[in-house]
């Protein structure tokens, strides 16, 4: 029976001094996510790159899907836990053998001896094991490089850690490792992607979210906590920034050229965002962007918006193709939510030409025709911000 | 007064009820509204769909709100056979089915389907080799019921499940209107396709149950309009009926996955007091094995089971003949019919139906009364 859960953290073991904080970090996203699933306390074993989570008699495979939504976990196998002795590893790699619910017709086992005090060597041992379980077995044979089922041997300090199967995490690096970001999120496909790409770095993100009620409705605000909340699957809360943005729209569409409606609307939102991000304590924005997919995502459109802020814009999907993107977003499960047809605040107040190539000084003559400071400081203090948690009550109180 | 009825239907729980009211009058918006009203009510749809699917173990976007039972038997065989009639025009079913599978069979004979109806043995169980041998090149279709309303029997439905993954163009309906939250059912694992659930069985409200639609089946629709509930079933949601069966099938788990070794033993107890005290009674369907814990059917020779309907009725106690929906005919049961027993059998047969609150002491008054009554009613004579 499997007793223990076997994590690898791959990419983290090149980190060198921060390496114990990082996995400080990774150990305490993985007692949170498992907490709820009556798991019991997780040890970890750095210098070794690894951290075990000990079974205590409960099936693996409930911590399958939970394990398989922490960023920084690279792979995790169920494993046996056996006493340093060549017989008895030999025995239980029988046993984990034997276990298997489709039985292979080759095998190769594959050692590794991090402990080097224990006497037998790695290819010793691999003959060791290998030539015990064909004794025990009958149709087996052996197959060094193709084989149905690699049995894997690892000799630590304390004891060996006996395993098959290998499954594969998300990689990346512990979420609260990077610090924190604003995340503009639109509704759309990207942005949530964009979001997910940057909380898979390691970093906090919390969400903006333009709101241009009664251009745009409850529905459309709706749909951007459930993206969010599809998000929480991988951290336990997101805050969600409703920003009022009705006025400033309805301002610039009344003020400046057409054409550049999208622009100085971007504008604004940047400017807004740093403001929100100060007071979050956050370092950098997230945007959906992707290179040349509309009027607003040109290098020249960007550096337009760029330019009114100081604050590092992180932009995850910027050379990616629309079909990356959409597959991505199906993986995470944003896609269907994305879809849903309600307006957002970009497709409101859309311009018949908008401009895929701004000039700086036209966007500032005219901005110069708004109140600037006024409608920003103005949405910023209207903003609400609503929390979303992975577990929540629903919101009736009926189920 | 001694209720023992419930697979005719189930008193509504407390809690559910409860709920029911809240929604009629803080919830009344359509989910399709713009504005807030709409919306607050479009999140209880949805999670009560959630919730839903939870209780089947499914994706939520699997779930279509119908009306009960019967519109969900319908949906699922007609909406799968007018889909791809054009692969073939061949269903499989039993003998033993509810009425909305087999008049929906019967409906689609006359549009030129044939049906294959399937026997079953004398405890109520069809076999899967039967049915096994029954597919043909153009069959389309295989709709069994899971646990049988008349006699409780439970149906192989993870074996015939299994034979039908061979065959990738058939696909498999389930009635799971009795069974459902009272026996074990594996939709996914037993590779169901299209699965009918209904409220009022598991102590919900009447008038609302689901289907199950495996993701990427297409159906057509039997109502057409608004295109509600991914365009399978137009019509305004019944949001408070739909919360309150979402509710009963998270109580359900509760109350009845908790119960069923209290409720087979409880089932054996009364099958045994009554060989006991009335060795001439007859146990019409399986005694043990794979049968609801929750369904008992008998017959007393040369008693009539609509005198013994009303003589127990008499004394406080509700039972009734076959099966409620053709009870009020004077025909007797299809199912018992299927099974081969005998006129005079059918004629005195009486289903007896539990629920989780069923007591031993509901039992032996049940038995103890029967007793009484067999007792007057035969000296009568």
């Amino acid at each position: 029976m499997y007793d223990h859960i076997l994590i690898r953290y791959g990419e983290l073991s090149l980190k060198g001094k921060n390496q114990k904080s990082f996995v400080r970090q990774l150990v305490r996203n993985i007692q949170d996510k498992i907490k709820n699933y009556n798991g019991e306390k997780v040890f970890l074993d750095i210098e070794k790159g690894r951290i075990y989570l000990k079974l205590n008699g409960q099936a693996p495979e409930k911590f399958y899907e939970p394990l398989s939504k922490v960023f920084g976990i690279f792979s995790f196998s169920p494993a046996r836990k056996v006493q340093l002795k060549i017989e008895a590893i030999q025995k239980v790699a029988l046993e984990e053998l034997n276990s298997l619910q489709v039985q292979p017709r080759t095998f190769r086992s594959t050692v590794r001896r991090p402990n080097k005090r224990f006497p037998v060597t790695s290819p010793e041992a691999q003959k060791l094991i290998g030539s015990y379980i064909l004794k025990n077995t009958e149709n087996l044979q052996v197959d060094l490089h193709h084989p149905d089922v690699e049995i894997f041997v690892e000799i630590r300090d304390d004891a060996a850690y006996i395993y098959t199967n290998k499954i594969q995490g998300l990689g990346g690096l512990p979420l609260g490792t990077g610090g924190k970001a604003v995340l503009l999120l639109s509704g759309g496909i990207d942005s949530p992607v964009a979001g997910w790409l940057t909380m898979k770095r390691g970093i906090i993100v919390e969400a903006l979210h333009f709101y241009s009620y009664p251009y745009t409705s409850e529905r459309a605000k709706e749909k951007v906590l459930d993206l969010a909340r599809i998000l929480t699957q991988y951290t336990d809360q997101i805050n969600v920034h409703i920003v009022p943005f009705t006025k400033i729209q309805e301002a610039i569409s009344a003020n400046c050229y057409e054409s550049l409606w999208i622009t100085i609307m971007r504008r604004f939102m940047f400017r807004i965002a740093e403001k929100i991000a100060e007071k979050r304590k956050a370092l950098a924005l997230v945007t959906g962007e992707s290179l040349g997919q509309v009027a607003s995502q040109t290098v020249e459109s960007m550096y337009a918006i760029n330019h009114v802020i100081h604050t590092p814009v992180i932009r995850p999907l910027v050379t990616m193709d629309k079909e990356e993107i959409m597959d991505l977003a199906r993986r995470i499960q944003t896609y269907d939510i994305s879809i849903r047809p309600y307006e957002d605040c970009c497709t409101v107040f859309l311009p018949k030409e908008p401009k895929t190539k701004p000039k700086i000084e036209v966007c500032e003559k005219e901005e110069a025709k708004l109140d600037i400071d006024n409608l920003v400081d103005d949405a910023v203090k209207n903003t609400e911000i609503i929390k979303i948690k992975a577990k929540e009550k629903d919101a009736f109180g009926y189920f | 007064m001694l209720y023992l009825d419930n697979s005719a239907t189930t008193s509504i729980h407390p809690e559910v009820r409860k709920i029911i009211c809240d929604v009629l009058e803080k919830h009344f918006g359509n989910p399709s509204s713009l504005h807030k009203k709409g919306v607050e009510a479009e999140k209880l749809l949805n999670k009560s769909r959630e919730i839903v699917a939870q209780s089947l173990q499914v994706n939520p976007q699997e779930i279509i709100f119908t009306s009960g039972g019967t519109e969900g038997d319908n949906l699922a065989v007609k909406g799968v056979a007018l889909q791809y009639h054009k692969r073939g025009r061949h269903i499989i079913t039993s003998q033993i089915e509810h009425p909305a599978v087999k008049e929906s069979c019967r409906q689609l004979e006359e549009l030129g389907f044939e049906v294959t109806y399937l026997g079953v043995d004398k405890y109520g169980f069809i076999a899967p080799e039967d049915l096994l041998q029954s597919i043909r090149p153009d069959t389309i279709l295989v709709s069994i019921m899971h646990v049988n309303n008349e006699v409780g029997s439970i149906q192989p439905i993870a074996k015939i499940g299994d034979f039908l993954k061979k065959h990738h163009k058939i696909f498999f309906h389930v009635d799971a209107v009795q069974g459902f939250a009272k026996v074990p059912l594996k939709v996914k694992e037993w590779g169901i396709d299209l699965l009918t659930i209904s409220g009022h069985k598991i102590h919900g409200p009447k008038g609302v149950g689901a289907l199950y639609v495996k993701d990427g089946i297409k159906i057509v629709p039997l109502l057409a309009g608004g295109g509600q509930e991914a365009g399978i079933r137009s019509g305004t949601e019944n949001v408070p009926g739909i919360v309150g069966l979402a509710k009963s099938c998270q109580i359900a788990r509760e109350i009845f996955v908790g119960n069923s070794k209290k409720m087979l033993d409880l089932r054996k107890q009364c099958i045994s007091m009554i060989k006991d005290k009335l060795p001439e009674a007859i146990i019409n369907g399986p005694e043990c094995g794979e049968v609801s814990p929750y369904i008992l059917n008998l017959s007393v020779p040369r008693l009539k089971g609509e005198v013994l309907v009303h003589a127990l009725e008499k004394e406080g106690i509700y039972v009734s003949t076959g099966s409620a929906c053709s009870s009020k005919k004077n025909i007797t049961s299809p199912v018992l019919d299927a099974m081969g027993i005998d006129q005079e059998t059918k004629l005195g047969s009486i289903r007896v139906s539990f629920t989780y609150e069923t007591s031993l002491e509901d039992i032996k008054m049940f038995v103890n009364n029967l007793v009484k009554i067999v007792g007057q009613l035969i000296n009568k004579r």
